[in-house]
C-alpha cells in the first residue's frame, strides 16, 4: 500500500515535465491535457509531442507513439492473468495498465494485494499525472521562452531515465548504440519523424544477429 | 488539425495495445521470440528519441547546452539518483550553460 502511493506520487510529478514540454512544443492547453487524459503512457506521449514539434506528420509521429506503447501489452497479459478481472470490468482498467501499475501489483504476494496495489497506483498516478501536466502547461504559458529555463531537455532526459534501467545485458546496449546511429544518421535526409521508426528496427535486427550467432556457436 | 489527428490515433492505437494485452487468450502472446521483441523494441525507440532531442535542430545535428543537460541526467543516473531529481538535473544545467552563454 505504501509502495503503490510511493511510486504514484513520485511518477505523478512528472507529468509536470510533460506539461511544459508540451506547451513549449506547441501544442495548445486543451491538447496538451487531452493527452494525460486519454493517452496516459507517459514515453508515448513524450515522444508524440517531441515529433510533432520537429515537424513530424501527424501519422509518423503517432507510429512512434504507438510502438512506444505495445510493451503495455504485455504488462496487461500478466496482469489478466494475476489480477483476474470480469470481462466488464477490462475496458475500464485497460487505461490504467502502464509500467508502474505494472510494477506494483506484479511484486504483490496474494491477488488481493495485488488487485489493491493496481487500483491504488493507477488512481493516484492518473490524478496526479492529469494535475500536474495542467499545471506544467499553465506553467510554461506563465513562462514564456521555456528554452530559456532548459525545459527542452526535460524530455530526453525523461527518456533516458526510462532507458537506462534496461540496459541490462549487451544486447540491450547494441540495441540502443545500433538506434542511437541509425536515429542520428537518418535525420538529415528523411522527413522528420520516420528515422525514429527506422531506428525501431535495431531491435529485430540485433535480435536476428544474436540468433545467429548462438545458432553458429551450437554447431560447433 | 494535424496537431488533433496525431492526438487521435495516438489515443485510439495506445489504448488498443492496452486493451489487447488484457483481452488475448494467456499464451498467444508468450513466444520468447515476440517477448523478446517486445522488451527490445522501447530500448530502440527510447535510445533513437534521447539522441535525436538531445542533437536535433529540425533536421540539422546541434551540439548545444542540451548535451551538457543529458551529461548531468547521466551522471544523476549513475548516482542512483530519482527520477525527478534526473530530470531537474538536466534542465538546470541546460539552463545554466545556456545563462553563460556557452550553448
Amino acid at each position: 500500500m505504501r509502495d503503490a502511493l510511493g511510486v504514484g506520487v513520485a511518477v505523478g510529478l512528472s507529468g509536470f515535465a510533460f506539461g511544459v514540454t508540451s506547451a513549449g512544443g506547441g501544442l495548445t492547453l486543451t491538447q496538451t491535457c487531452a493527452l494525460s487524459l486519454l493517452v496516459f503512457t507517459g514515453a508515448s506521449q513524450f515522444a508524440l509531442v517531441g515529433a510533432l514539434a520537429a515537424g513530424g506528420g501527424a501519422f509518423t509521429a503517432a507510429a512512434g507513439a504507438f510502438f512506444l506503447g505495445v510493451r503495455n501489452a504485455f504488462y496487461g497479459l500478466r496482469l489478466s492473468q494475476l489480477l483476474a478481472l470480469p470481462r466488464a470490468v477490462r475496458p475500464f482498467a485497460a487505461q490504467w495498465v502502464i509500467d508502474e501499475t505494472a510494477a506494483v501489483a506484479l511484486a504483490q504476494p496474494t491477488r488481493r494485494s495485488a488487485r489493491i496495489g493496481f487500483v491504488v497506483t493507477g488512481l493516484s498516478l492518473y490524478l496526479l499525472w492529469n494535475l500536474t501536466t495542467l499545471l506544467g502547461a499553465l506553467g510554461a504559458e506563465a513562462i514564456g521562452d521555456t528554452d530559456a529555463w532548459g525545459l527542452d531537455a526535460a524530455g530526453p532526459a525523461v527518456f533516458l531515465a526510462l532507458l537506462a534501467p534496461m540496459l541490462r545485458t549487451g544486447t540491450e546496449r547494441a540495441v540502443a548504440g545500433l538506434a542511437v546511429l541509425l536515429g542520428l544518421g537518418l535525420l538529415p535526409v528523411l522527413p522528420a519523424g520516420v528515422p525514429v521508426l527506422l531506428a525501431a528496427l535495431a531491435a529485430p535486427a540485433v535480435l536476428w544477429a544474436d540468433g545467429r550467432r548462438r545458432g553458429e556457436g551450437a554447431e560447433r | 488539425m494535424n496537431v488533433w489527428i496525431a492526438i487521435g490515433v495516438t489515443v485510439l492505437g495506445c489504448y488498443a495495445v492496452k486493451l489487447a494485452g488484457l483481452l488475448v487468450p494467456a499464451g498467444a502472446l508468450e513466444r520468447p521470440v515476440v517477448k523478446r521483441l517486445a522488451a527490445l523494441l522501447p530500448v530502440a525507440l527510447l535510445a533513437a528519441l534521447t539522441a535525436q532531442q538531445t542533437f536535433a535542430d529540425g533536421q540539422t545535428l546541434v551540439l548545444d547546452a542540451r548535451a551538457a543537460g543529458l551529461g548531468a541526467a547521466a551522471v544523476a543516473l549513475v548516482l542512483r539518483a530519482p527520477f525527478l531529481l534526473v530530470v531537474a538535473a538536466a534542465v538546470v544545467v541546460t539552463a545554466g550553460v545556456r545563462a553563460i552563454g556557452a550553448g
